[in-house]
C-alpha cells in the first residue's frame, strides 16, 4: 500500500515533537475528525529557521508531516507558502489516492501557522490570499 | 523478522488435518453427489458423514444442517426467508445496534421493501438487555436475529435467555454464530435457537462454505433456486472438498473445545494484563468474562488505529482496527459508537484475536511493539499534551 520513502519516514519521522517558544504555531483537524496535526516554526528575517510537528494521524499523515517540515525548512515565507500537497506527494514518492487528503492537511496546516504569524504580526503575505483558516481537508478530495 | 498473526476472528488457517481430508477430493474423490454411480455416491456419503459432524458440534439433527456457500450467504438466507416467507404475519424484525454487517445490510435492504426494523441498544459491554427485547416485540414480530458473539468486541450474548423469550412469544430466533462457533457452548435445542449461521473459515477450515441450521419445524422459503441438492433447500452442486473440510474442523473443534478455549482464555488474559501493567490510559472495550475467549480489543487512547496497524504490519505482526482513515469520511466501528465509545477512543482502538496456534512468546513480542508505538506516537501526538495538559 505504502512506498519505502513513506514507511521510513512513518517510522522514523524527522521534525516530530515539541518546540520551545515557537515564533508560529498551526494547528488543524480534530480528534474526532480522524487527524490533529500541530506546526511550530522559527523565523528570523522572513526565514523559517526550524519546523517541528505534532500529528495524530494515520502512517501517511505521519510521514507528510515529515516531508512537509524538512521541505519548509530554511526557505523563506513566501517559499514555503508555495509548498503545495503536490509536493508533499512527490517528496514522498506517491500516496495512495485514499490518503490524499493526508498532504493537503499538512500543506494546510503549514499555512496555518504562518495565517497566525501575520496576524499576530500584522504582515501580508501574497502566498495567504484566499487562505482560509477554517478549510476542513476531509472535505477535499482533489490534490 | 517475526511473523505473529492476531486476527483470528478474521480468518484462520486450515488445519492440517482438514486439508488432509479435503485433497482426495480435488482429484481422486471429485464425483458430482448427484450422480448414480460410484463416485457420486462416494461424494454424497461423505456429504452426509460432514454434515453430522457439524450437526454434533451444535447439537442439531442431520437434516437441519443445510450448506451454503458461507456465514454471510447464510444470515441473508435466514433473515429475508423468514421476512418474505411469514409477510402475512407481520413484517416487524428486531434485531441490534452492534450485528455484522451481513445482518445489518440484510436488515436496511428489507427497511426499504417496507418491513419494520428495530435496533436494539446495548450496555457499556455490549449486552442487550432482555427487558429492551420483550418490550420491542409485537403483534407484528416475526423475527428476532441477534449476533451469539460479536466479531469485534467479543461480546457473547444471553442466547439461552433470548431463545426461551421468544419461544414463549412465539416469534422465530435466529442468531449469527460465526464467531461462537467453537468458542463457547452451543446446542441450538437448549437455547431454542430456530436458526444459526456458521462458517467454515473461523474455524480452521476452508473458506467459502458455511452452512445454516434450520429447526426441523421451520418452514424457510429457498433462497438459492436450482437442482435438488441439500434436500431441496438449497440448489448448486456442493462444494465437496469445502464441505468435507468443514466437517472435519468442525470435528476437531468438538473434540479440542475445553482446551481451545481454555487456552486462549489464558493467553487473552495474559495481554491484556501485561498490556494493563505497562502502558497507562488504555482501556478494554467488551465484556470482561462473557466474550470469546481468543478476543482482545483495547483502546489506545491519543495514537490512531491505523498509525499502530501500520507499524505492527511493519513488525510482522497481524492485527486489525474497526474503523479505516479513507478520503472524507473517517468511520469508527457502529460496534464501538453502540458501546458508547467517544470517536477518538474509537479510533484509538485495535481487535487483536488469538488462536490454537497463538504462543506465549508471541504475545510477549506483541507486547513489547505496542509498548514501543505506544511511548513513540503519543510523544508526537497533540492530543496528548492538550489531554494531559
Amino acid at each position: 500500500m505504502f512506498n519505502d520513502k513513506v514507511i521510513e519516514h512513518f517510522m522514523n519521522p524527522h521534525n516530530a515533537g515539541d518546540m520551545d517558544n515557537p515564533d508560529a504555531e498551526g494547528t488543524i483537524g480534530s480528534p474526532v475528525c480522524g487527524d490533529i496535526m500541530q506546526i511550530f516554526l522559527k523565523i528570523e528575517d522572513n526565514i523559517i529557521k526550524d519546523a517541528k510537528f505534532k500529528t495524530f494521524g494515520c502512517g501517511s499523515a505521519i510521514a507528510s508531516s515529515s516531508v512537509a517540515t524538512d521541505m519548509i525548512k530554511g526557505k523563506t515565507i513566501e517559499e514555503a507558502l508555495k509548498v503545495t500537497n503536490k509536493d508533499v506527494i512527490d517528496e514522498l514518492g506517491g500516496l495512495p489516492s485514499q490518503k490524499i487528503h493526508c498532504s493537503v492537511l499538512s500543506e494546510q496546516a503549514i499555512k496555518t501557522a504562518i495565517y497566525n504569524y501575520a496576524k499576530k504580526h500584522n504582515l501580508e503575505f501574497e502566498g495567504l490570499k484566499g487562505f482560509d483558516p477554517n478549510f476542513d481537508p476531509h472535505e477535499h478530495h482533489d490534490e | 523478522m517475526r511473523e505473529v498473526y492476531l486476527d483470528y476472528s478474521a480468518t484462520t488457517p486450515v488445519k492440517k488435518e482438514v486439508l488432509d481430508a479435503m485433497i482426495p477430493f480435488f482429484t481422486e474423490e471429485y464425483g458430482n453427489p448427484s450422480s448414480l454411480y460410484k463416485k457420486g455416491r462416494y461424494a454424497k456419503a461423505a456429504i452426509s458423514d460432514a454434515r453430522k459432524k457439524i450437526a454434533d458440534l451444535i447439537g442439531a439433527t442431520d437434516r437441519e444442517i443445510i450448506f451454503t456457500s458461507g456465514g454471510t450467504e447464510a444470515d441473508n438466507w435466514a433473515v429475508k426467508g423468514v421476512a418474505y416467507g411469514n409477510k402475512h404475519k407481520g413484517n416487524h424484525i428486531i434485531t441490534t445496534k452492534t450485528e455484522h454487517h451481513a445482518l445489518l445490510h440484510t436488515c436496511e435492504h428489507l427497511a426499504e421493501s417496507g418491513f419494520e426494523i428495530t435496533y436494539l441498544d446495548v450496555d457499556q459491554y455490549g449486552m442487550i438487555k432482555l427487558e429492551d427485547l420483550k418490550k420491542a416485540i409485537n403483534e407484528k414480530t416475526i423475527l428476532v436475529s441477534i449476533i451469539f458473539a460479536n466479531n469485534e468486541i467479543g461480546t457473547i450474548q444471553p442466547i439461552k435467555e433470548i431463545g426461551e423469550l421468544t419461544k414463549n412469544h412465539g416469534v422465530l430466533f435466529h442468531t449469527d454464530a460465526v464467531q461462537a462457533l467453537g468458542n463457547t457452548e452451543i446446542n441450538v435445542k437448549d437455547m431454542n435457537i430456530d436458526l444459526l449461521s456458521m462458517s467454515s473459515h473461523k474455524i480452521y477450515g476452508p473458506k467459502g462454505i458455511g452452512a445454516l441450521y434450520i429447526n426441523k419445524k421451520v418452514k424457510l422459503p429457498n433462497y438459492i433456486h436450482g437442482g435438488a441438492q441439500e434436500y431441496q433447500k438449497r440448489a448448486g452442486t456442493e462444494n465437496v472438498p469445502g464441505v468435507i473440510g468443514f466437517g472435519k474442523a468442525a470435528e476437531l473443534a468438538k473434540e479440542n473445545m475445553e482446551a481451545h478455549i481454555k487456552k486462549l482464555t489464558e493467553l487473552r488474559k495474559y495481554f491484556i494484563d501485561k498490556i494493563f501493567e505497562k502502558i497507562d490510559t488504555v482501556s478494554l472495550n467488551g465484556h470482561p468474562d462473557k466474550r470469546l475467549p481468543g478476543n482482545i480489543n483495547m483502546t489506545f487512547s491519543y495514537v490512531e488505529g491505523e498509525t499502530m496497524l501500520l507499524y505492527l504490519d511493519v513488525q510482522g505482526i497481524s492485527a486489525s482496527s474497526g474503523s479505516a482513515c479513507s478520503s472524507s469520511s473517517f468511520e469508527a466501528s457502529h460496534v464501538l459508537k453502540a458501546i458508547g465509545i467517544p470517536l477518538e477512543n474509537a479510533l484509538s482502538s485495535i481487535r487483536f484475536t488469538v488462536g490454537d496456534f497463538t504462543t506465549k512468546e508471541d504475545l510477549d513480542y506483541v507486547i513489547e511493539t505496542i509498548v514501543t508505538i505506544v511511548n513513540k506516537y503519543r510523544k508526537i501526538s497533540p492530543y496528548y499534551n492538550t489531554k494531559k495538559g
